[in-house]
């Protein structure tokens, strides 16, 4: 029977079968200070051992300051999950990338860049976002922390096989649309939910067309649609990235990962549980209006009211987000004023998307009535983006260049609204309460930010381009 | 991980009839500094629950905060609770506060398996069953749920639902099994794993 992907990577990882449920070899391990510290103190507790070290690697992002090196920045409280994270990892003889090292980031930009992530492989880490690394064809989902503890101690996970979605987004992706706006526009269209229990499988023409980075950014939100992981084939664009980064196969063991990287695809005529289309020229830049990534829009669109819904659960909640988001049905977005922009995280916060908000703030000044900051997604992205002197231009326009970290995409640190506060995100969660109580979050692309921090309101970015 | 085993438990139900309840909601990523499992119960719902920062002042049209709901030890919701995040905080916490079962029309993955290793009984019952418990609850408060693990039943009044759990879920909340010891048995099978990995990995 033809495979698909998932089949392949899924079989090449069972060591056992245990009844309904597979036990699953773990390549590799991504730790950050949040959601580990309970698993070693669980480990220790029963004298338990890290079984591979050298499969996991960590390092510090959600609990930092984006304004200073200092790992008391954030407080007491912070620096004592950092300073666990570090004496863990020293511990148990675990790689750890802490504050101010060069190769630190957020944990799904550090992790590609070092070349961490590979084909075939499966990735977890005890963080939703771990889906990003499934644009490298590898299966990559996020786990709890009962299981960060049962892959440090066994390299292993026990899991059931998930259900199989291929999404094709087909043709070409308009000028000025970007891999955000795409993944957005899935969620809109299949729902905040719509993927649970299945991989997702992305493809067609507009995904192949894009870079790694962008790959990135659309896998990345798969847990946005409910997903359990997002893949996309290797193929040239990922071999390409991959040759010579740190952790990347060299020599004659690159020849023999690329042989095998290559039989990675979904044969022709294998079968998905769900499958769904969308043409890349109908979408536009997306803006959420609503406090789930599902509640979203063309920029041009205007708010929707709870009657256009039919589903009495999506009725409902549309009324408290309009609530919450203080906006009402029928309001052009183009009339709705910010004064928060934030340009970063695992989704955006690697070089092209800086590149691509650059672009646009080159155009203009920061609105009087903004607040813009520009987190770059790891070190190796700020020393990037400083040689190609796009800090000089976030900073001339008037948005503040800061130190790499999760910053305001949730909040763990110094880096918060306040109630009331309207922001343009280039994040991935606009939950109500994500970026501060009672803060209102608006998911974009780093460009409709951009434009968004220019305008004091939302604009279309298909204006800034020439 | 809990190693003492779920059968069976009876008791209140606290309503929150909503769906997409997500894990920043149940518990906000500033109560997520913390380096034990122990602690979280008190700012489960904090957003909701109170209308301060300091916790002093209760919301009191909060369903937790309800007399009538007070030592409530199951939670009703709807559609996709616990979406979002995979913090695992968020079941530590609704155990911490007393829950030991949440009945729902469905669950975000991440966050079903979070409970199933907590002790947490997940149950997802059709939305038209959502509804008869919901309606239960607004009638009589002080109504009494069984959720009976073995049964996979879900019984109030003269009602009864049969619920469906994948039987690996249910016999490790049954035994309280500790996972990782059961894990570290099949060494053998894990060092032949890894005995026929390539070299690049
Ligand atoms: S940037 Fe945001 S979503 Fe990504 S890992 Fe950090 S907190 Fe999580």
């Amino acid at each position: 029977m033809a495979k698909t992907l998932y089949d392949k990577v899924w079989q090449a990882h069972i060591v056992d079968q245990l009844g309904d449920d597979s036990l699953i070899y773990i390549d590799r391990h991504l730790i950050h200070e949040v959601t580990s510290p309970q698993a070693f103190a669980g480990l220790n507790e029963k004298g338990r051992k890290v079984r591979r070290p050298e499969k996991t690697v960590g390092t510090m992002d959600h609990s930092i300051s984006t304004r200073s090196l200092a790992i008391d920045a954030c407080g007491p409280d912070n620096a004592l999950q950092l300073h666990t994270l570090a004496k863990n990892c020293e511990e148990h003889g675990i790689q750890l990338y802490p504050v101010g090292h060069q190769k630190q980031g957020i944990v799904h930009v550090m992790g590609p860049e070092l070349g961490l992530i590979q084909p075939g492989m499966t990735v977890v880490c005890g963080d939703s976002h771990t889906a990003t690394h499934g644009a490298f064809g590898a299966l990559a989902f996020g786990i709890g922390t009962s299981q960060v503890e049962h892959v440090l101690a066994t390299q292993t996970l026990k899991q059931s096989r998930a259900k199989s979605m291929l999404i094709n987004v087909n043709g070409k992706l308009p000028v000025g649309i970007t891999a955000k706006d795409i993944i957005l526009a899935i969620i809109g269209k299949i729902g905040h939910a719509g993927a649970t229990g299945h991989v997702i499988e992305y493809a067609g023409e507009a995904i192949r067309s894009l870079t790694m980075e962008e790959r990135m950014t659309v896998c990345n939100m798969s847990i946005e649609a409910g997903a359990k992981a997002g893949l996309i084939a290797p193929d040239d664009v990922t071999f390409n990235y991959l040759k010579n980064r740190e952790y990347a196969p060299k020599d004659q063991a690159w020849d023999e990962a690329l042989a095998y990287w290559k039989t990675l695809y979904t044969e022709e005529g294998a079968s998905f549980d769900t499958v769904v289309e969308l043409e890349a020229a109908d979408i536009a830049p997306q803006v959420t209006w609503g406090t789930n990534p599902g509640q979203v829009i063309g920029v041009n669109t205007p708010v929707p009211a709870p009657e256009d819904f039919t589903d009495p659960i999506e009725i409902e909640s549309a009324k408290k987000a309009l609530s919450y988001m203080g906006l009402k049905a029928g309001e052009k977005l183009a009339d709705v004023a910010v004064n928060h922009v934030f340009i970063g995280s695992c989704t955006n916060g690697r070089i092209e998307d800086l590149r691509a908000a650059a672009h646009v703030a080159k155009k203009g000044k920061v609105s009087s009535s903004v607040t813009a900051i520009v987190v770059p997604g790891s070190g190796a992205v700020k020393r990037q983006a400083e040689a190609e002197g796009l800090d000089k231009i976030f900073e001339e326009a008037g948005f503040e260049w800061r130190l790499p970290g999760c910053s305001m995409c949730l909040g763990m640190n110094d880096d918060k609204l306040v109630s009331g506060d309207r922001c343009a995100s280039t994040s991935n969660r606009n939950f109500e309460g994500r970026q501060g109580r009672g803060a209102r979050t608006h998911l974009v692309s780093p460009a409709m930010a951009a434009a968004a921090a220019i305008n004091g309101r939302f604009a279309d970015v298909r204006d800034y381009q020439e | 991980m809990s190693e003492q085993g779920f059968t069976q438990h009876t008791g209140i139900a606290a309503p929150l009839d909503q769906a997409n309840v997500d894990t920043d909601q149940i518990i906000p990523k500033q109560f997520l500094t913390g380096v034990t499992r122990i602690g979280y119960g008190k700012h489960l719902f904090h957003d909701w629950r109170y209308l301060d920062l300091k916790e002093q002042e209760p919301n009191p049209d909060f369903s937790l905060n309800k007399p009538e709901h007070k030592g409530a030890s199951i939670l009703l919701a709807r559609e996709n609770f616990g979406c979002g995040s995979s913090r695992e905080h968020a079941p530590w916490a609704l155990a911490d506060f007393g829950f030991k079962a949440v009945i729902a029309t469905s669950f975000a993955d991440i966050f079903y398996g979070n409970c199933i290793n907590n002790q947490l009984v997940p149950v997802a019952l059709t939305s038209e069953q959502m509804d008869a418990l919901f309606d239960a609850v607004k009638a009589d408060a002080a109504i009494t749920i069984t959720v009976d693990l073995p049964a996979q039943t879900v019984s109030f009044g003269d009602v009864s639902f049969s619920f469906d759990i994948a039987p690996h879920h249910k016999t490790n909340l049954i035994k309280g099994l500790d996972a990782i010891g059961q894990t570290l048995e099949l060494a053998d099978a894990i060092d032949a794993f890894e005995a026929k990995q390539p070299s690049w990995l």
